[in-house]
């Protein structure tokens, strides 16, 4: 069986609009097939004859040629969680789905999630602020879908899921942000607090303890139902423009008023990831922060946009795990991480 | 103190957590902060439907809470009943949505603010939905005219609306044919 490979995807290799604040968009359509019980209530012939169906609309088609097709069970929980810190799968495909399998772009951009919490869940990620485009890609493949299958869709309700905040587009979009000017002025909470007044979702890097760290933040719709497509990710992108604003300015401020202190402080970010022999998770993302804000400002020009975007993801504990090839401890990773950091900034500075 | 998640082993890890904007503690003990090692960049709403849908019992917008907590009524497809969805919050297939209408729609309407869709259509149901999202809007019209004492404009709306509605019992009558025929052919 082949192993997975670390390797980049487009979004932290490539550069999109709005790239020093926002690091990727996201967007995914939850679909289901008629007369096939959701995943959930299904047996595992069930869901077994779901995976055949789907996989057979897309075999032979134009828009699906390179696609690789890739069962859970071929994974081991390593490989699979570090397709989850790459963004590729969801936890759930990860742990829980009977005949989950996902079907990949080589660029990474497109995928689709089968036996999800629903049958379908097609989703696309690019990098910078590019919503519009991330889901004019999903919708692309949505399309091709649709004429070979029998989606599950109400005249009135729309797309038909299995949770019922997801019923209508069955769509959800997201931004991942980096706000360290609000974070270190102490304005983040102010404004992350209004985006949940206004329906959208805002979350730390981390899922369940969702505490913010390496001042990243997720903002995402909450509603699917009443709001076509269009206006869903064109709302969010204009929440996002605002939040974007308001760094920049509080950027600039920080930048008048601490520039020695800012530069010093990339600097002292860039040693520390060179240099360091133990370091956690946080630690570790929170140095990639400040080196990353150091480079947007032009303190630091040594470093790139896709070093911090690879740097960014190979710290995580499954991409760790899937380059050492085994199954680390905690003190393990944090002796891993440091080595596997200064072999990623030694391939950048050669 | 007691790590929160177990509530058996002495918590050794404490993380200031913010969620949308508010602070709090989360205070783990080792083995259960190293699940939570397991990154989850999911975008999911963490939304308890669990919740919602007890606050709404308890409201009494289901009626009687133990009448509904015994009502037996199945999905036709799946079999699912409406209070196993409320345990596990997830419907069973597609078929629950109009099994359980009556009692979705307040439940969506909640989550959504929005109750009908008005994105996104499949090729193969355009046709339909386009005449009846018309005929909704053909109606809003009406309702309009009449309120503004327009009633030569509104007699014209309600024969429009009267066609349209023929138009679409018509078709049903016609698909209901096609799936007797079908039927009868496959015994
Ligand atoms: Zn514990
Ligand atoms: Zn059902």
């Amino acid at each position: 069986m082949k192993q997975l490979e670390f390797n980049l995807s487009r979004w932290m290799v490539g550069s999109g609009p709005e790239n020093d604040i926002v690091i990727s968009s996201r967007v995914r359509a939850a679909r289901n097939l008629q007369n096939h019980p959701f995943p959930c209530l299904a047996s595992g012939d069930e869901t077994e004859q779901v995976l055949n169906k789907i996989k057979s609309a897309t075999e032979g088609k134009a828009g699906f040629s390179d696609f690789q097709y890739l069962l859970m069970d071929q994974f081991s929980e390593i490989e699979r969680q570090a397709l989850v810190e790459k963004h590729l799968i969801s936890l759930f495909l990860a742990r829980d789905a009977k005949h989950g399998a996902l079907l990949l772009r080589p660029d990474e951009d497109v995928s689709l999630m089968i036996n999800e919490e629903d049958h379908l869940r097609i989703q696309a990620i690019l990098p910078g602020l590019q919503l519009e485009e991330a889901w004019s890609e999903a919708g692309k493949l949505d399309d091709i879908l649709e004429s070979e299958l029998e989606y599950a869709f109400d005249e009135k309700y729309g797309y038909l899921t299995a949770c019922p905040t997801n019923i209508g587009t069955g769509l959800r979009a997201s931004v991942m942000m980096h706000l360290p000017a609000l974070v270190m002025t102490s304005q983040i909470n102010r404004y992350l607090g209004a985006l949940s007044q206004v329906g959208l979702m805002v979350r730390g890097l981390y899922g369940e303890g969702t505490e913010i760290i390496g001042n990243l933040a997720q903002v995402s719709n909450q509603v699917t139902l009443g709001q076509s497509e269009e206006e869903i990710v064109t709302n969010l992108s204009s929440v996002v423009c605002q939040v974007i604003e308001q760094e920049q300015n509080a950027r600039q401020a920080l930048l008048d008023k601490k520039r020695d202190e800012l530069s010093d402080k990339a600097w002292r970010a860039l040693g520390l990831l060179k240099h360091a022999r133990i370091m956690g998770f946080q630690e570790a993302i929170q140095h990639i922060s400040d080196l990353r804000l150091g480079h947007d400002l032009g303190l630091i020009k040594e470093v790139d946009q896709r070093l911090l975007n690879e740097l960014l993801v190979l710290v995580r504990p499954g991409c760790l795990q899937l380059m050492a090839r085994k199954k680390l401890s905690n003190r393990e990773k944090n002796l891993e991480r440091p080595v596997r950091v200064r072999e990623a900034l030694d391939r950048h500075f050669a | 103190m007691l790590c929160q998640e177990c509530r058996r082993h002495e918590a050794t890890i404490h993380i200031v957590k913010n969620v949308n904007g508010k602070q709090s503690e989360l205070n783990l003990c080792e083995s259960c902060a190293r699940k939570k090692d397991e990154l989850d960049f999911s975008f999911e709403p963490q939304f308890s439907l669990h919740k919602l849908f007890s606050s709404m019992l308890n409201q009494g917008l289901y009626g009687n809470r133990e009448e509904m907590l015994a009502d037996e009524k199945k999905c036709p497809s799946c079999s699912l009943t409406f209070a196993q969805f409320g345990q596990v919050g997830r419907l069973g297939c597609s078929d629950c949505v109009p099994a359980f209408e009556d009692k979705l729609k307040p439940l969506l309407k909640r989550i959504h603010g929005g109750s009908v869709h008005t994105g996104k259509v499949p090729e193969k149901a355009r046709e339909r939905v386009n005449i009846l999202r018309e005929l909704d809007q053909l109606k809003d019209e009406l309702q309009e005219k009449v309120q503004n004492e327009e009633f030569e404009k509104a007699a014209q709306l309600r024969d429009r609306i009267r066609e349209i509605e023929q138009d679409i019992n018509r078709k049903n009558a016609e698909t209901e044919d096609v799936d007797h025929n079908q039927e009868g052919e496959e015994h």
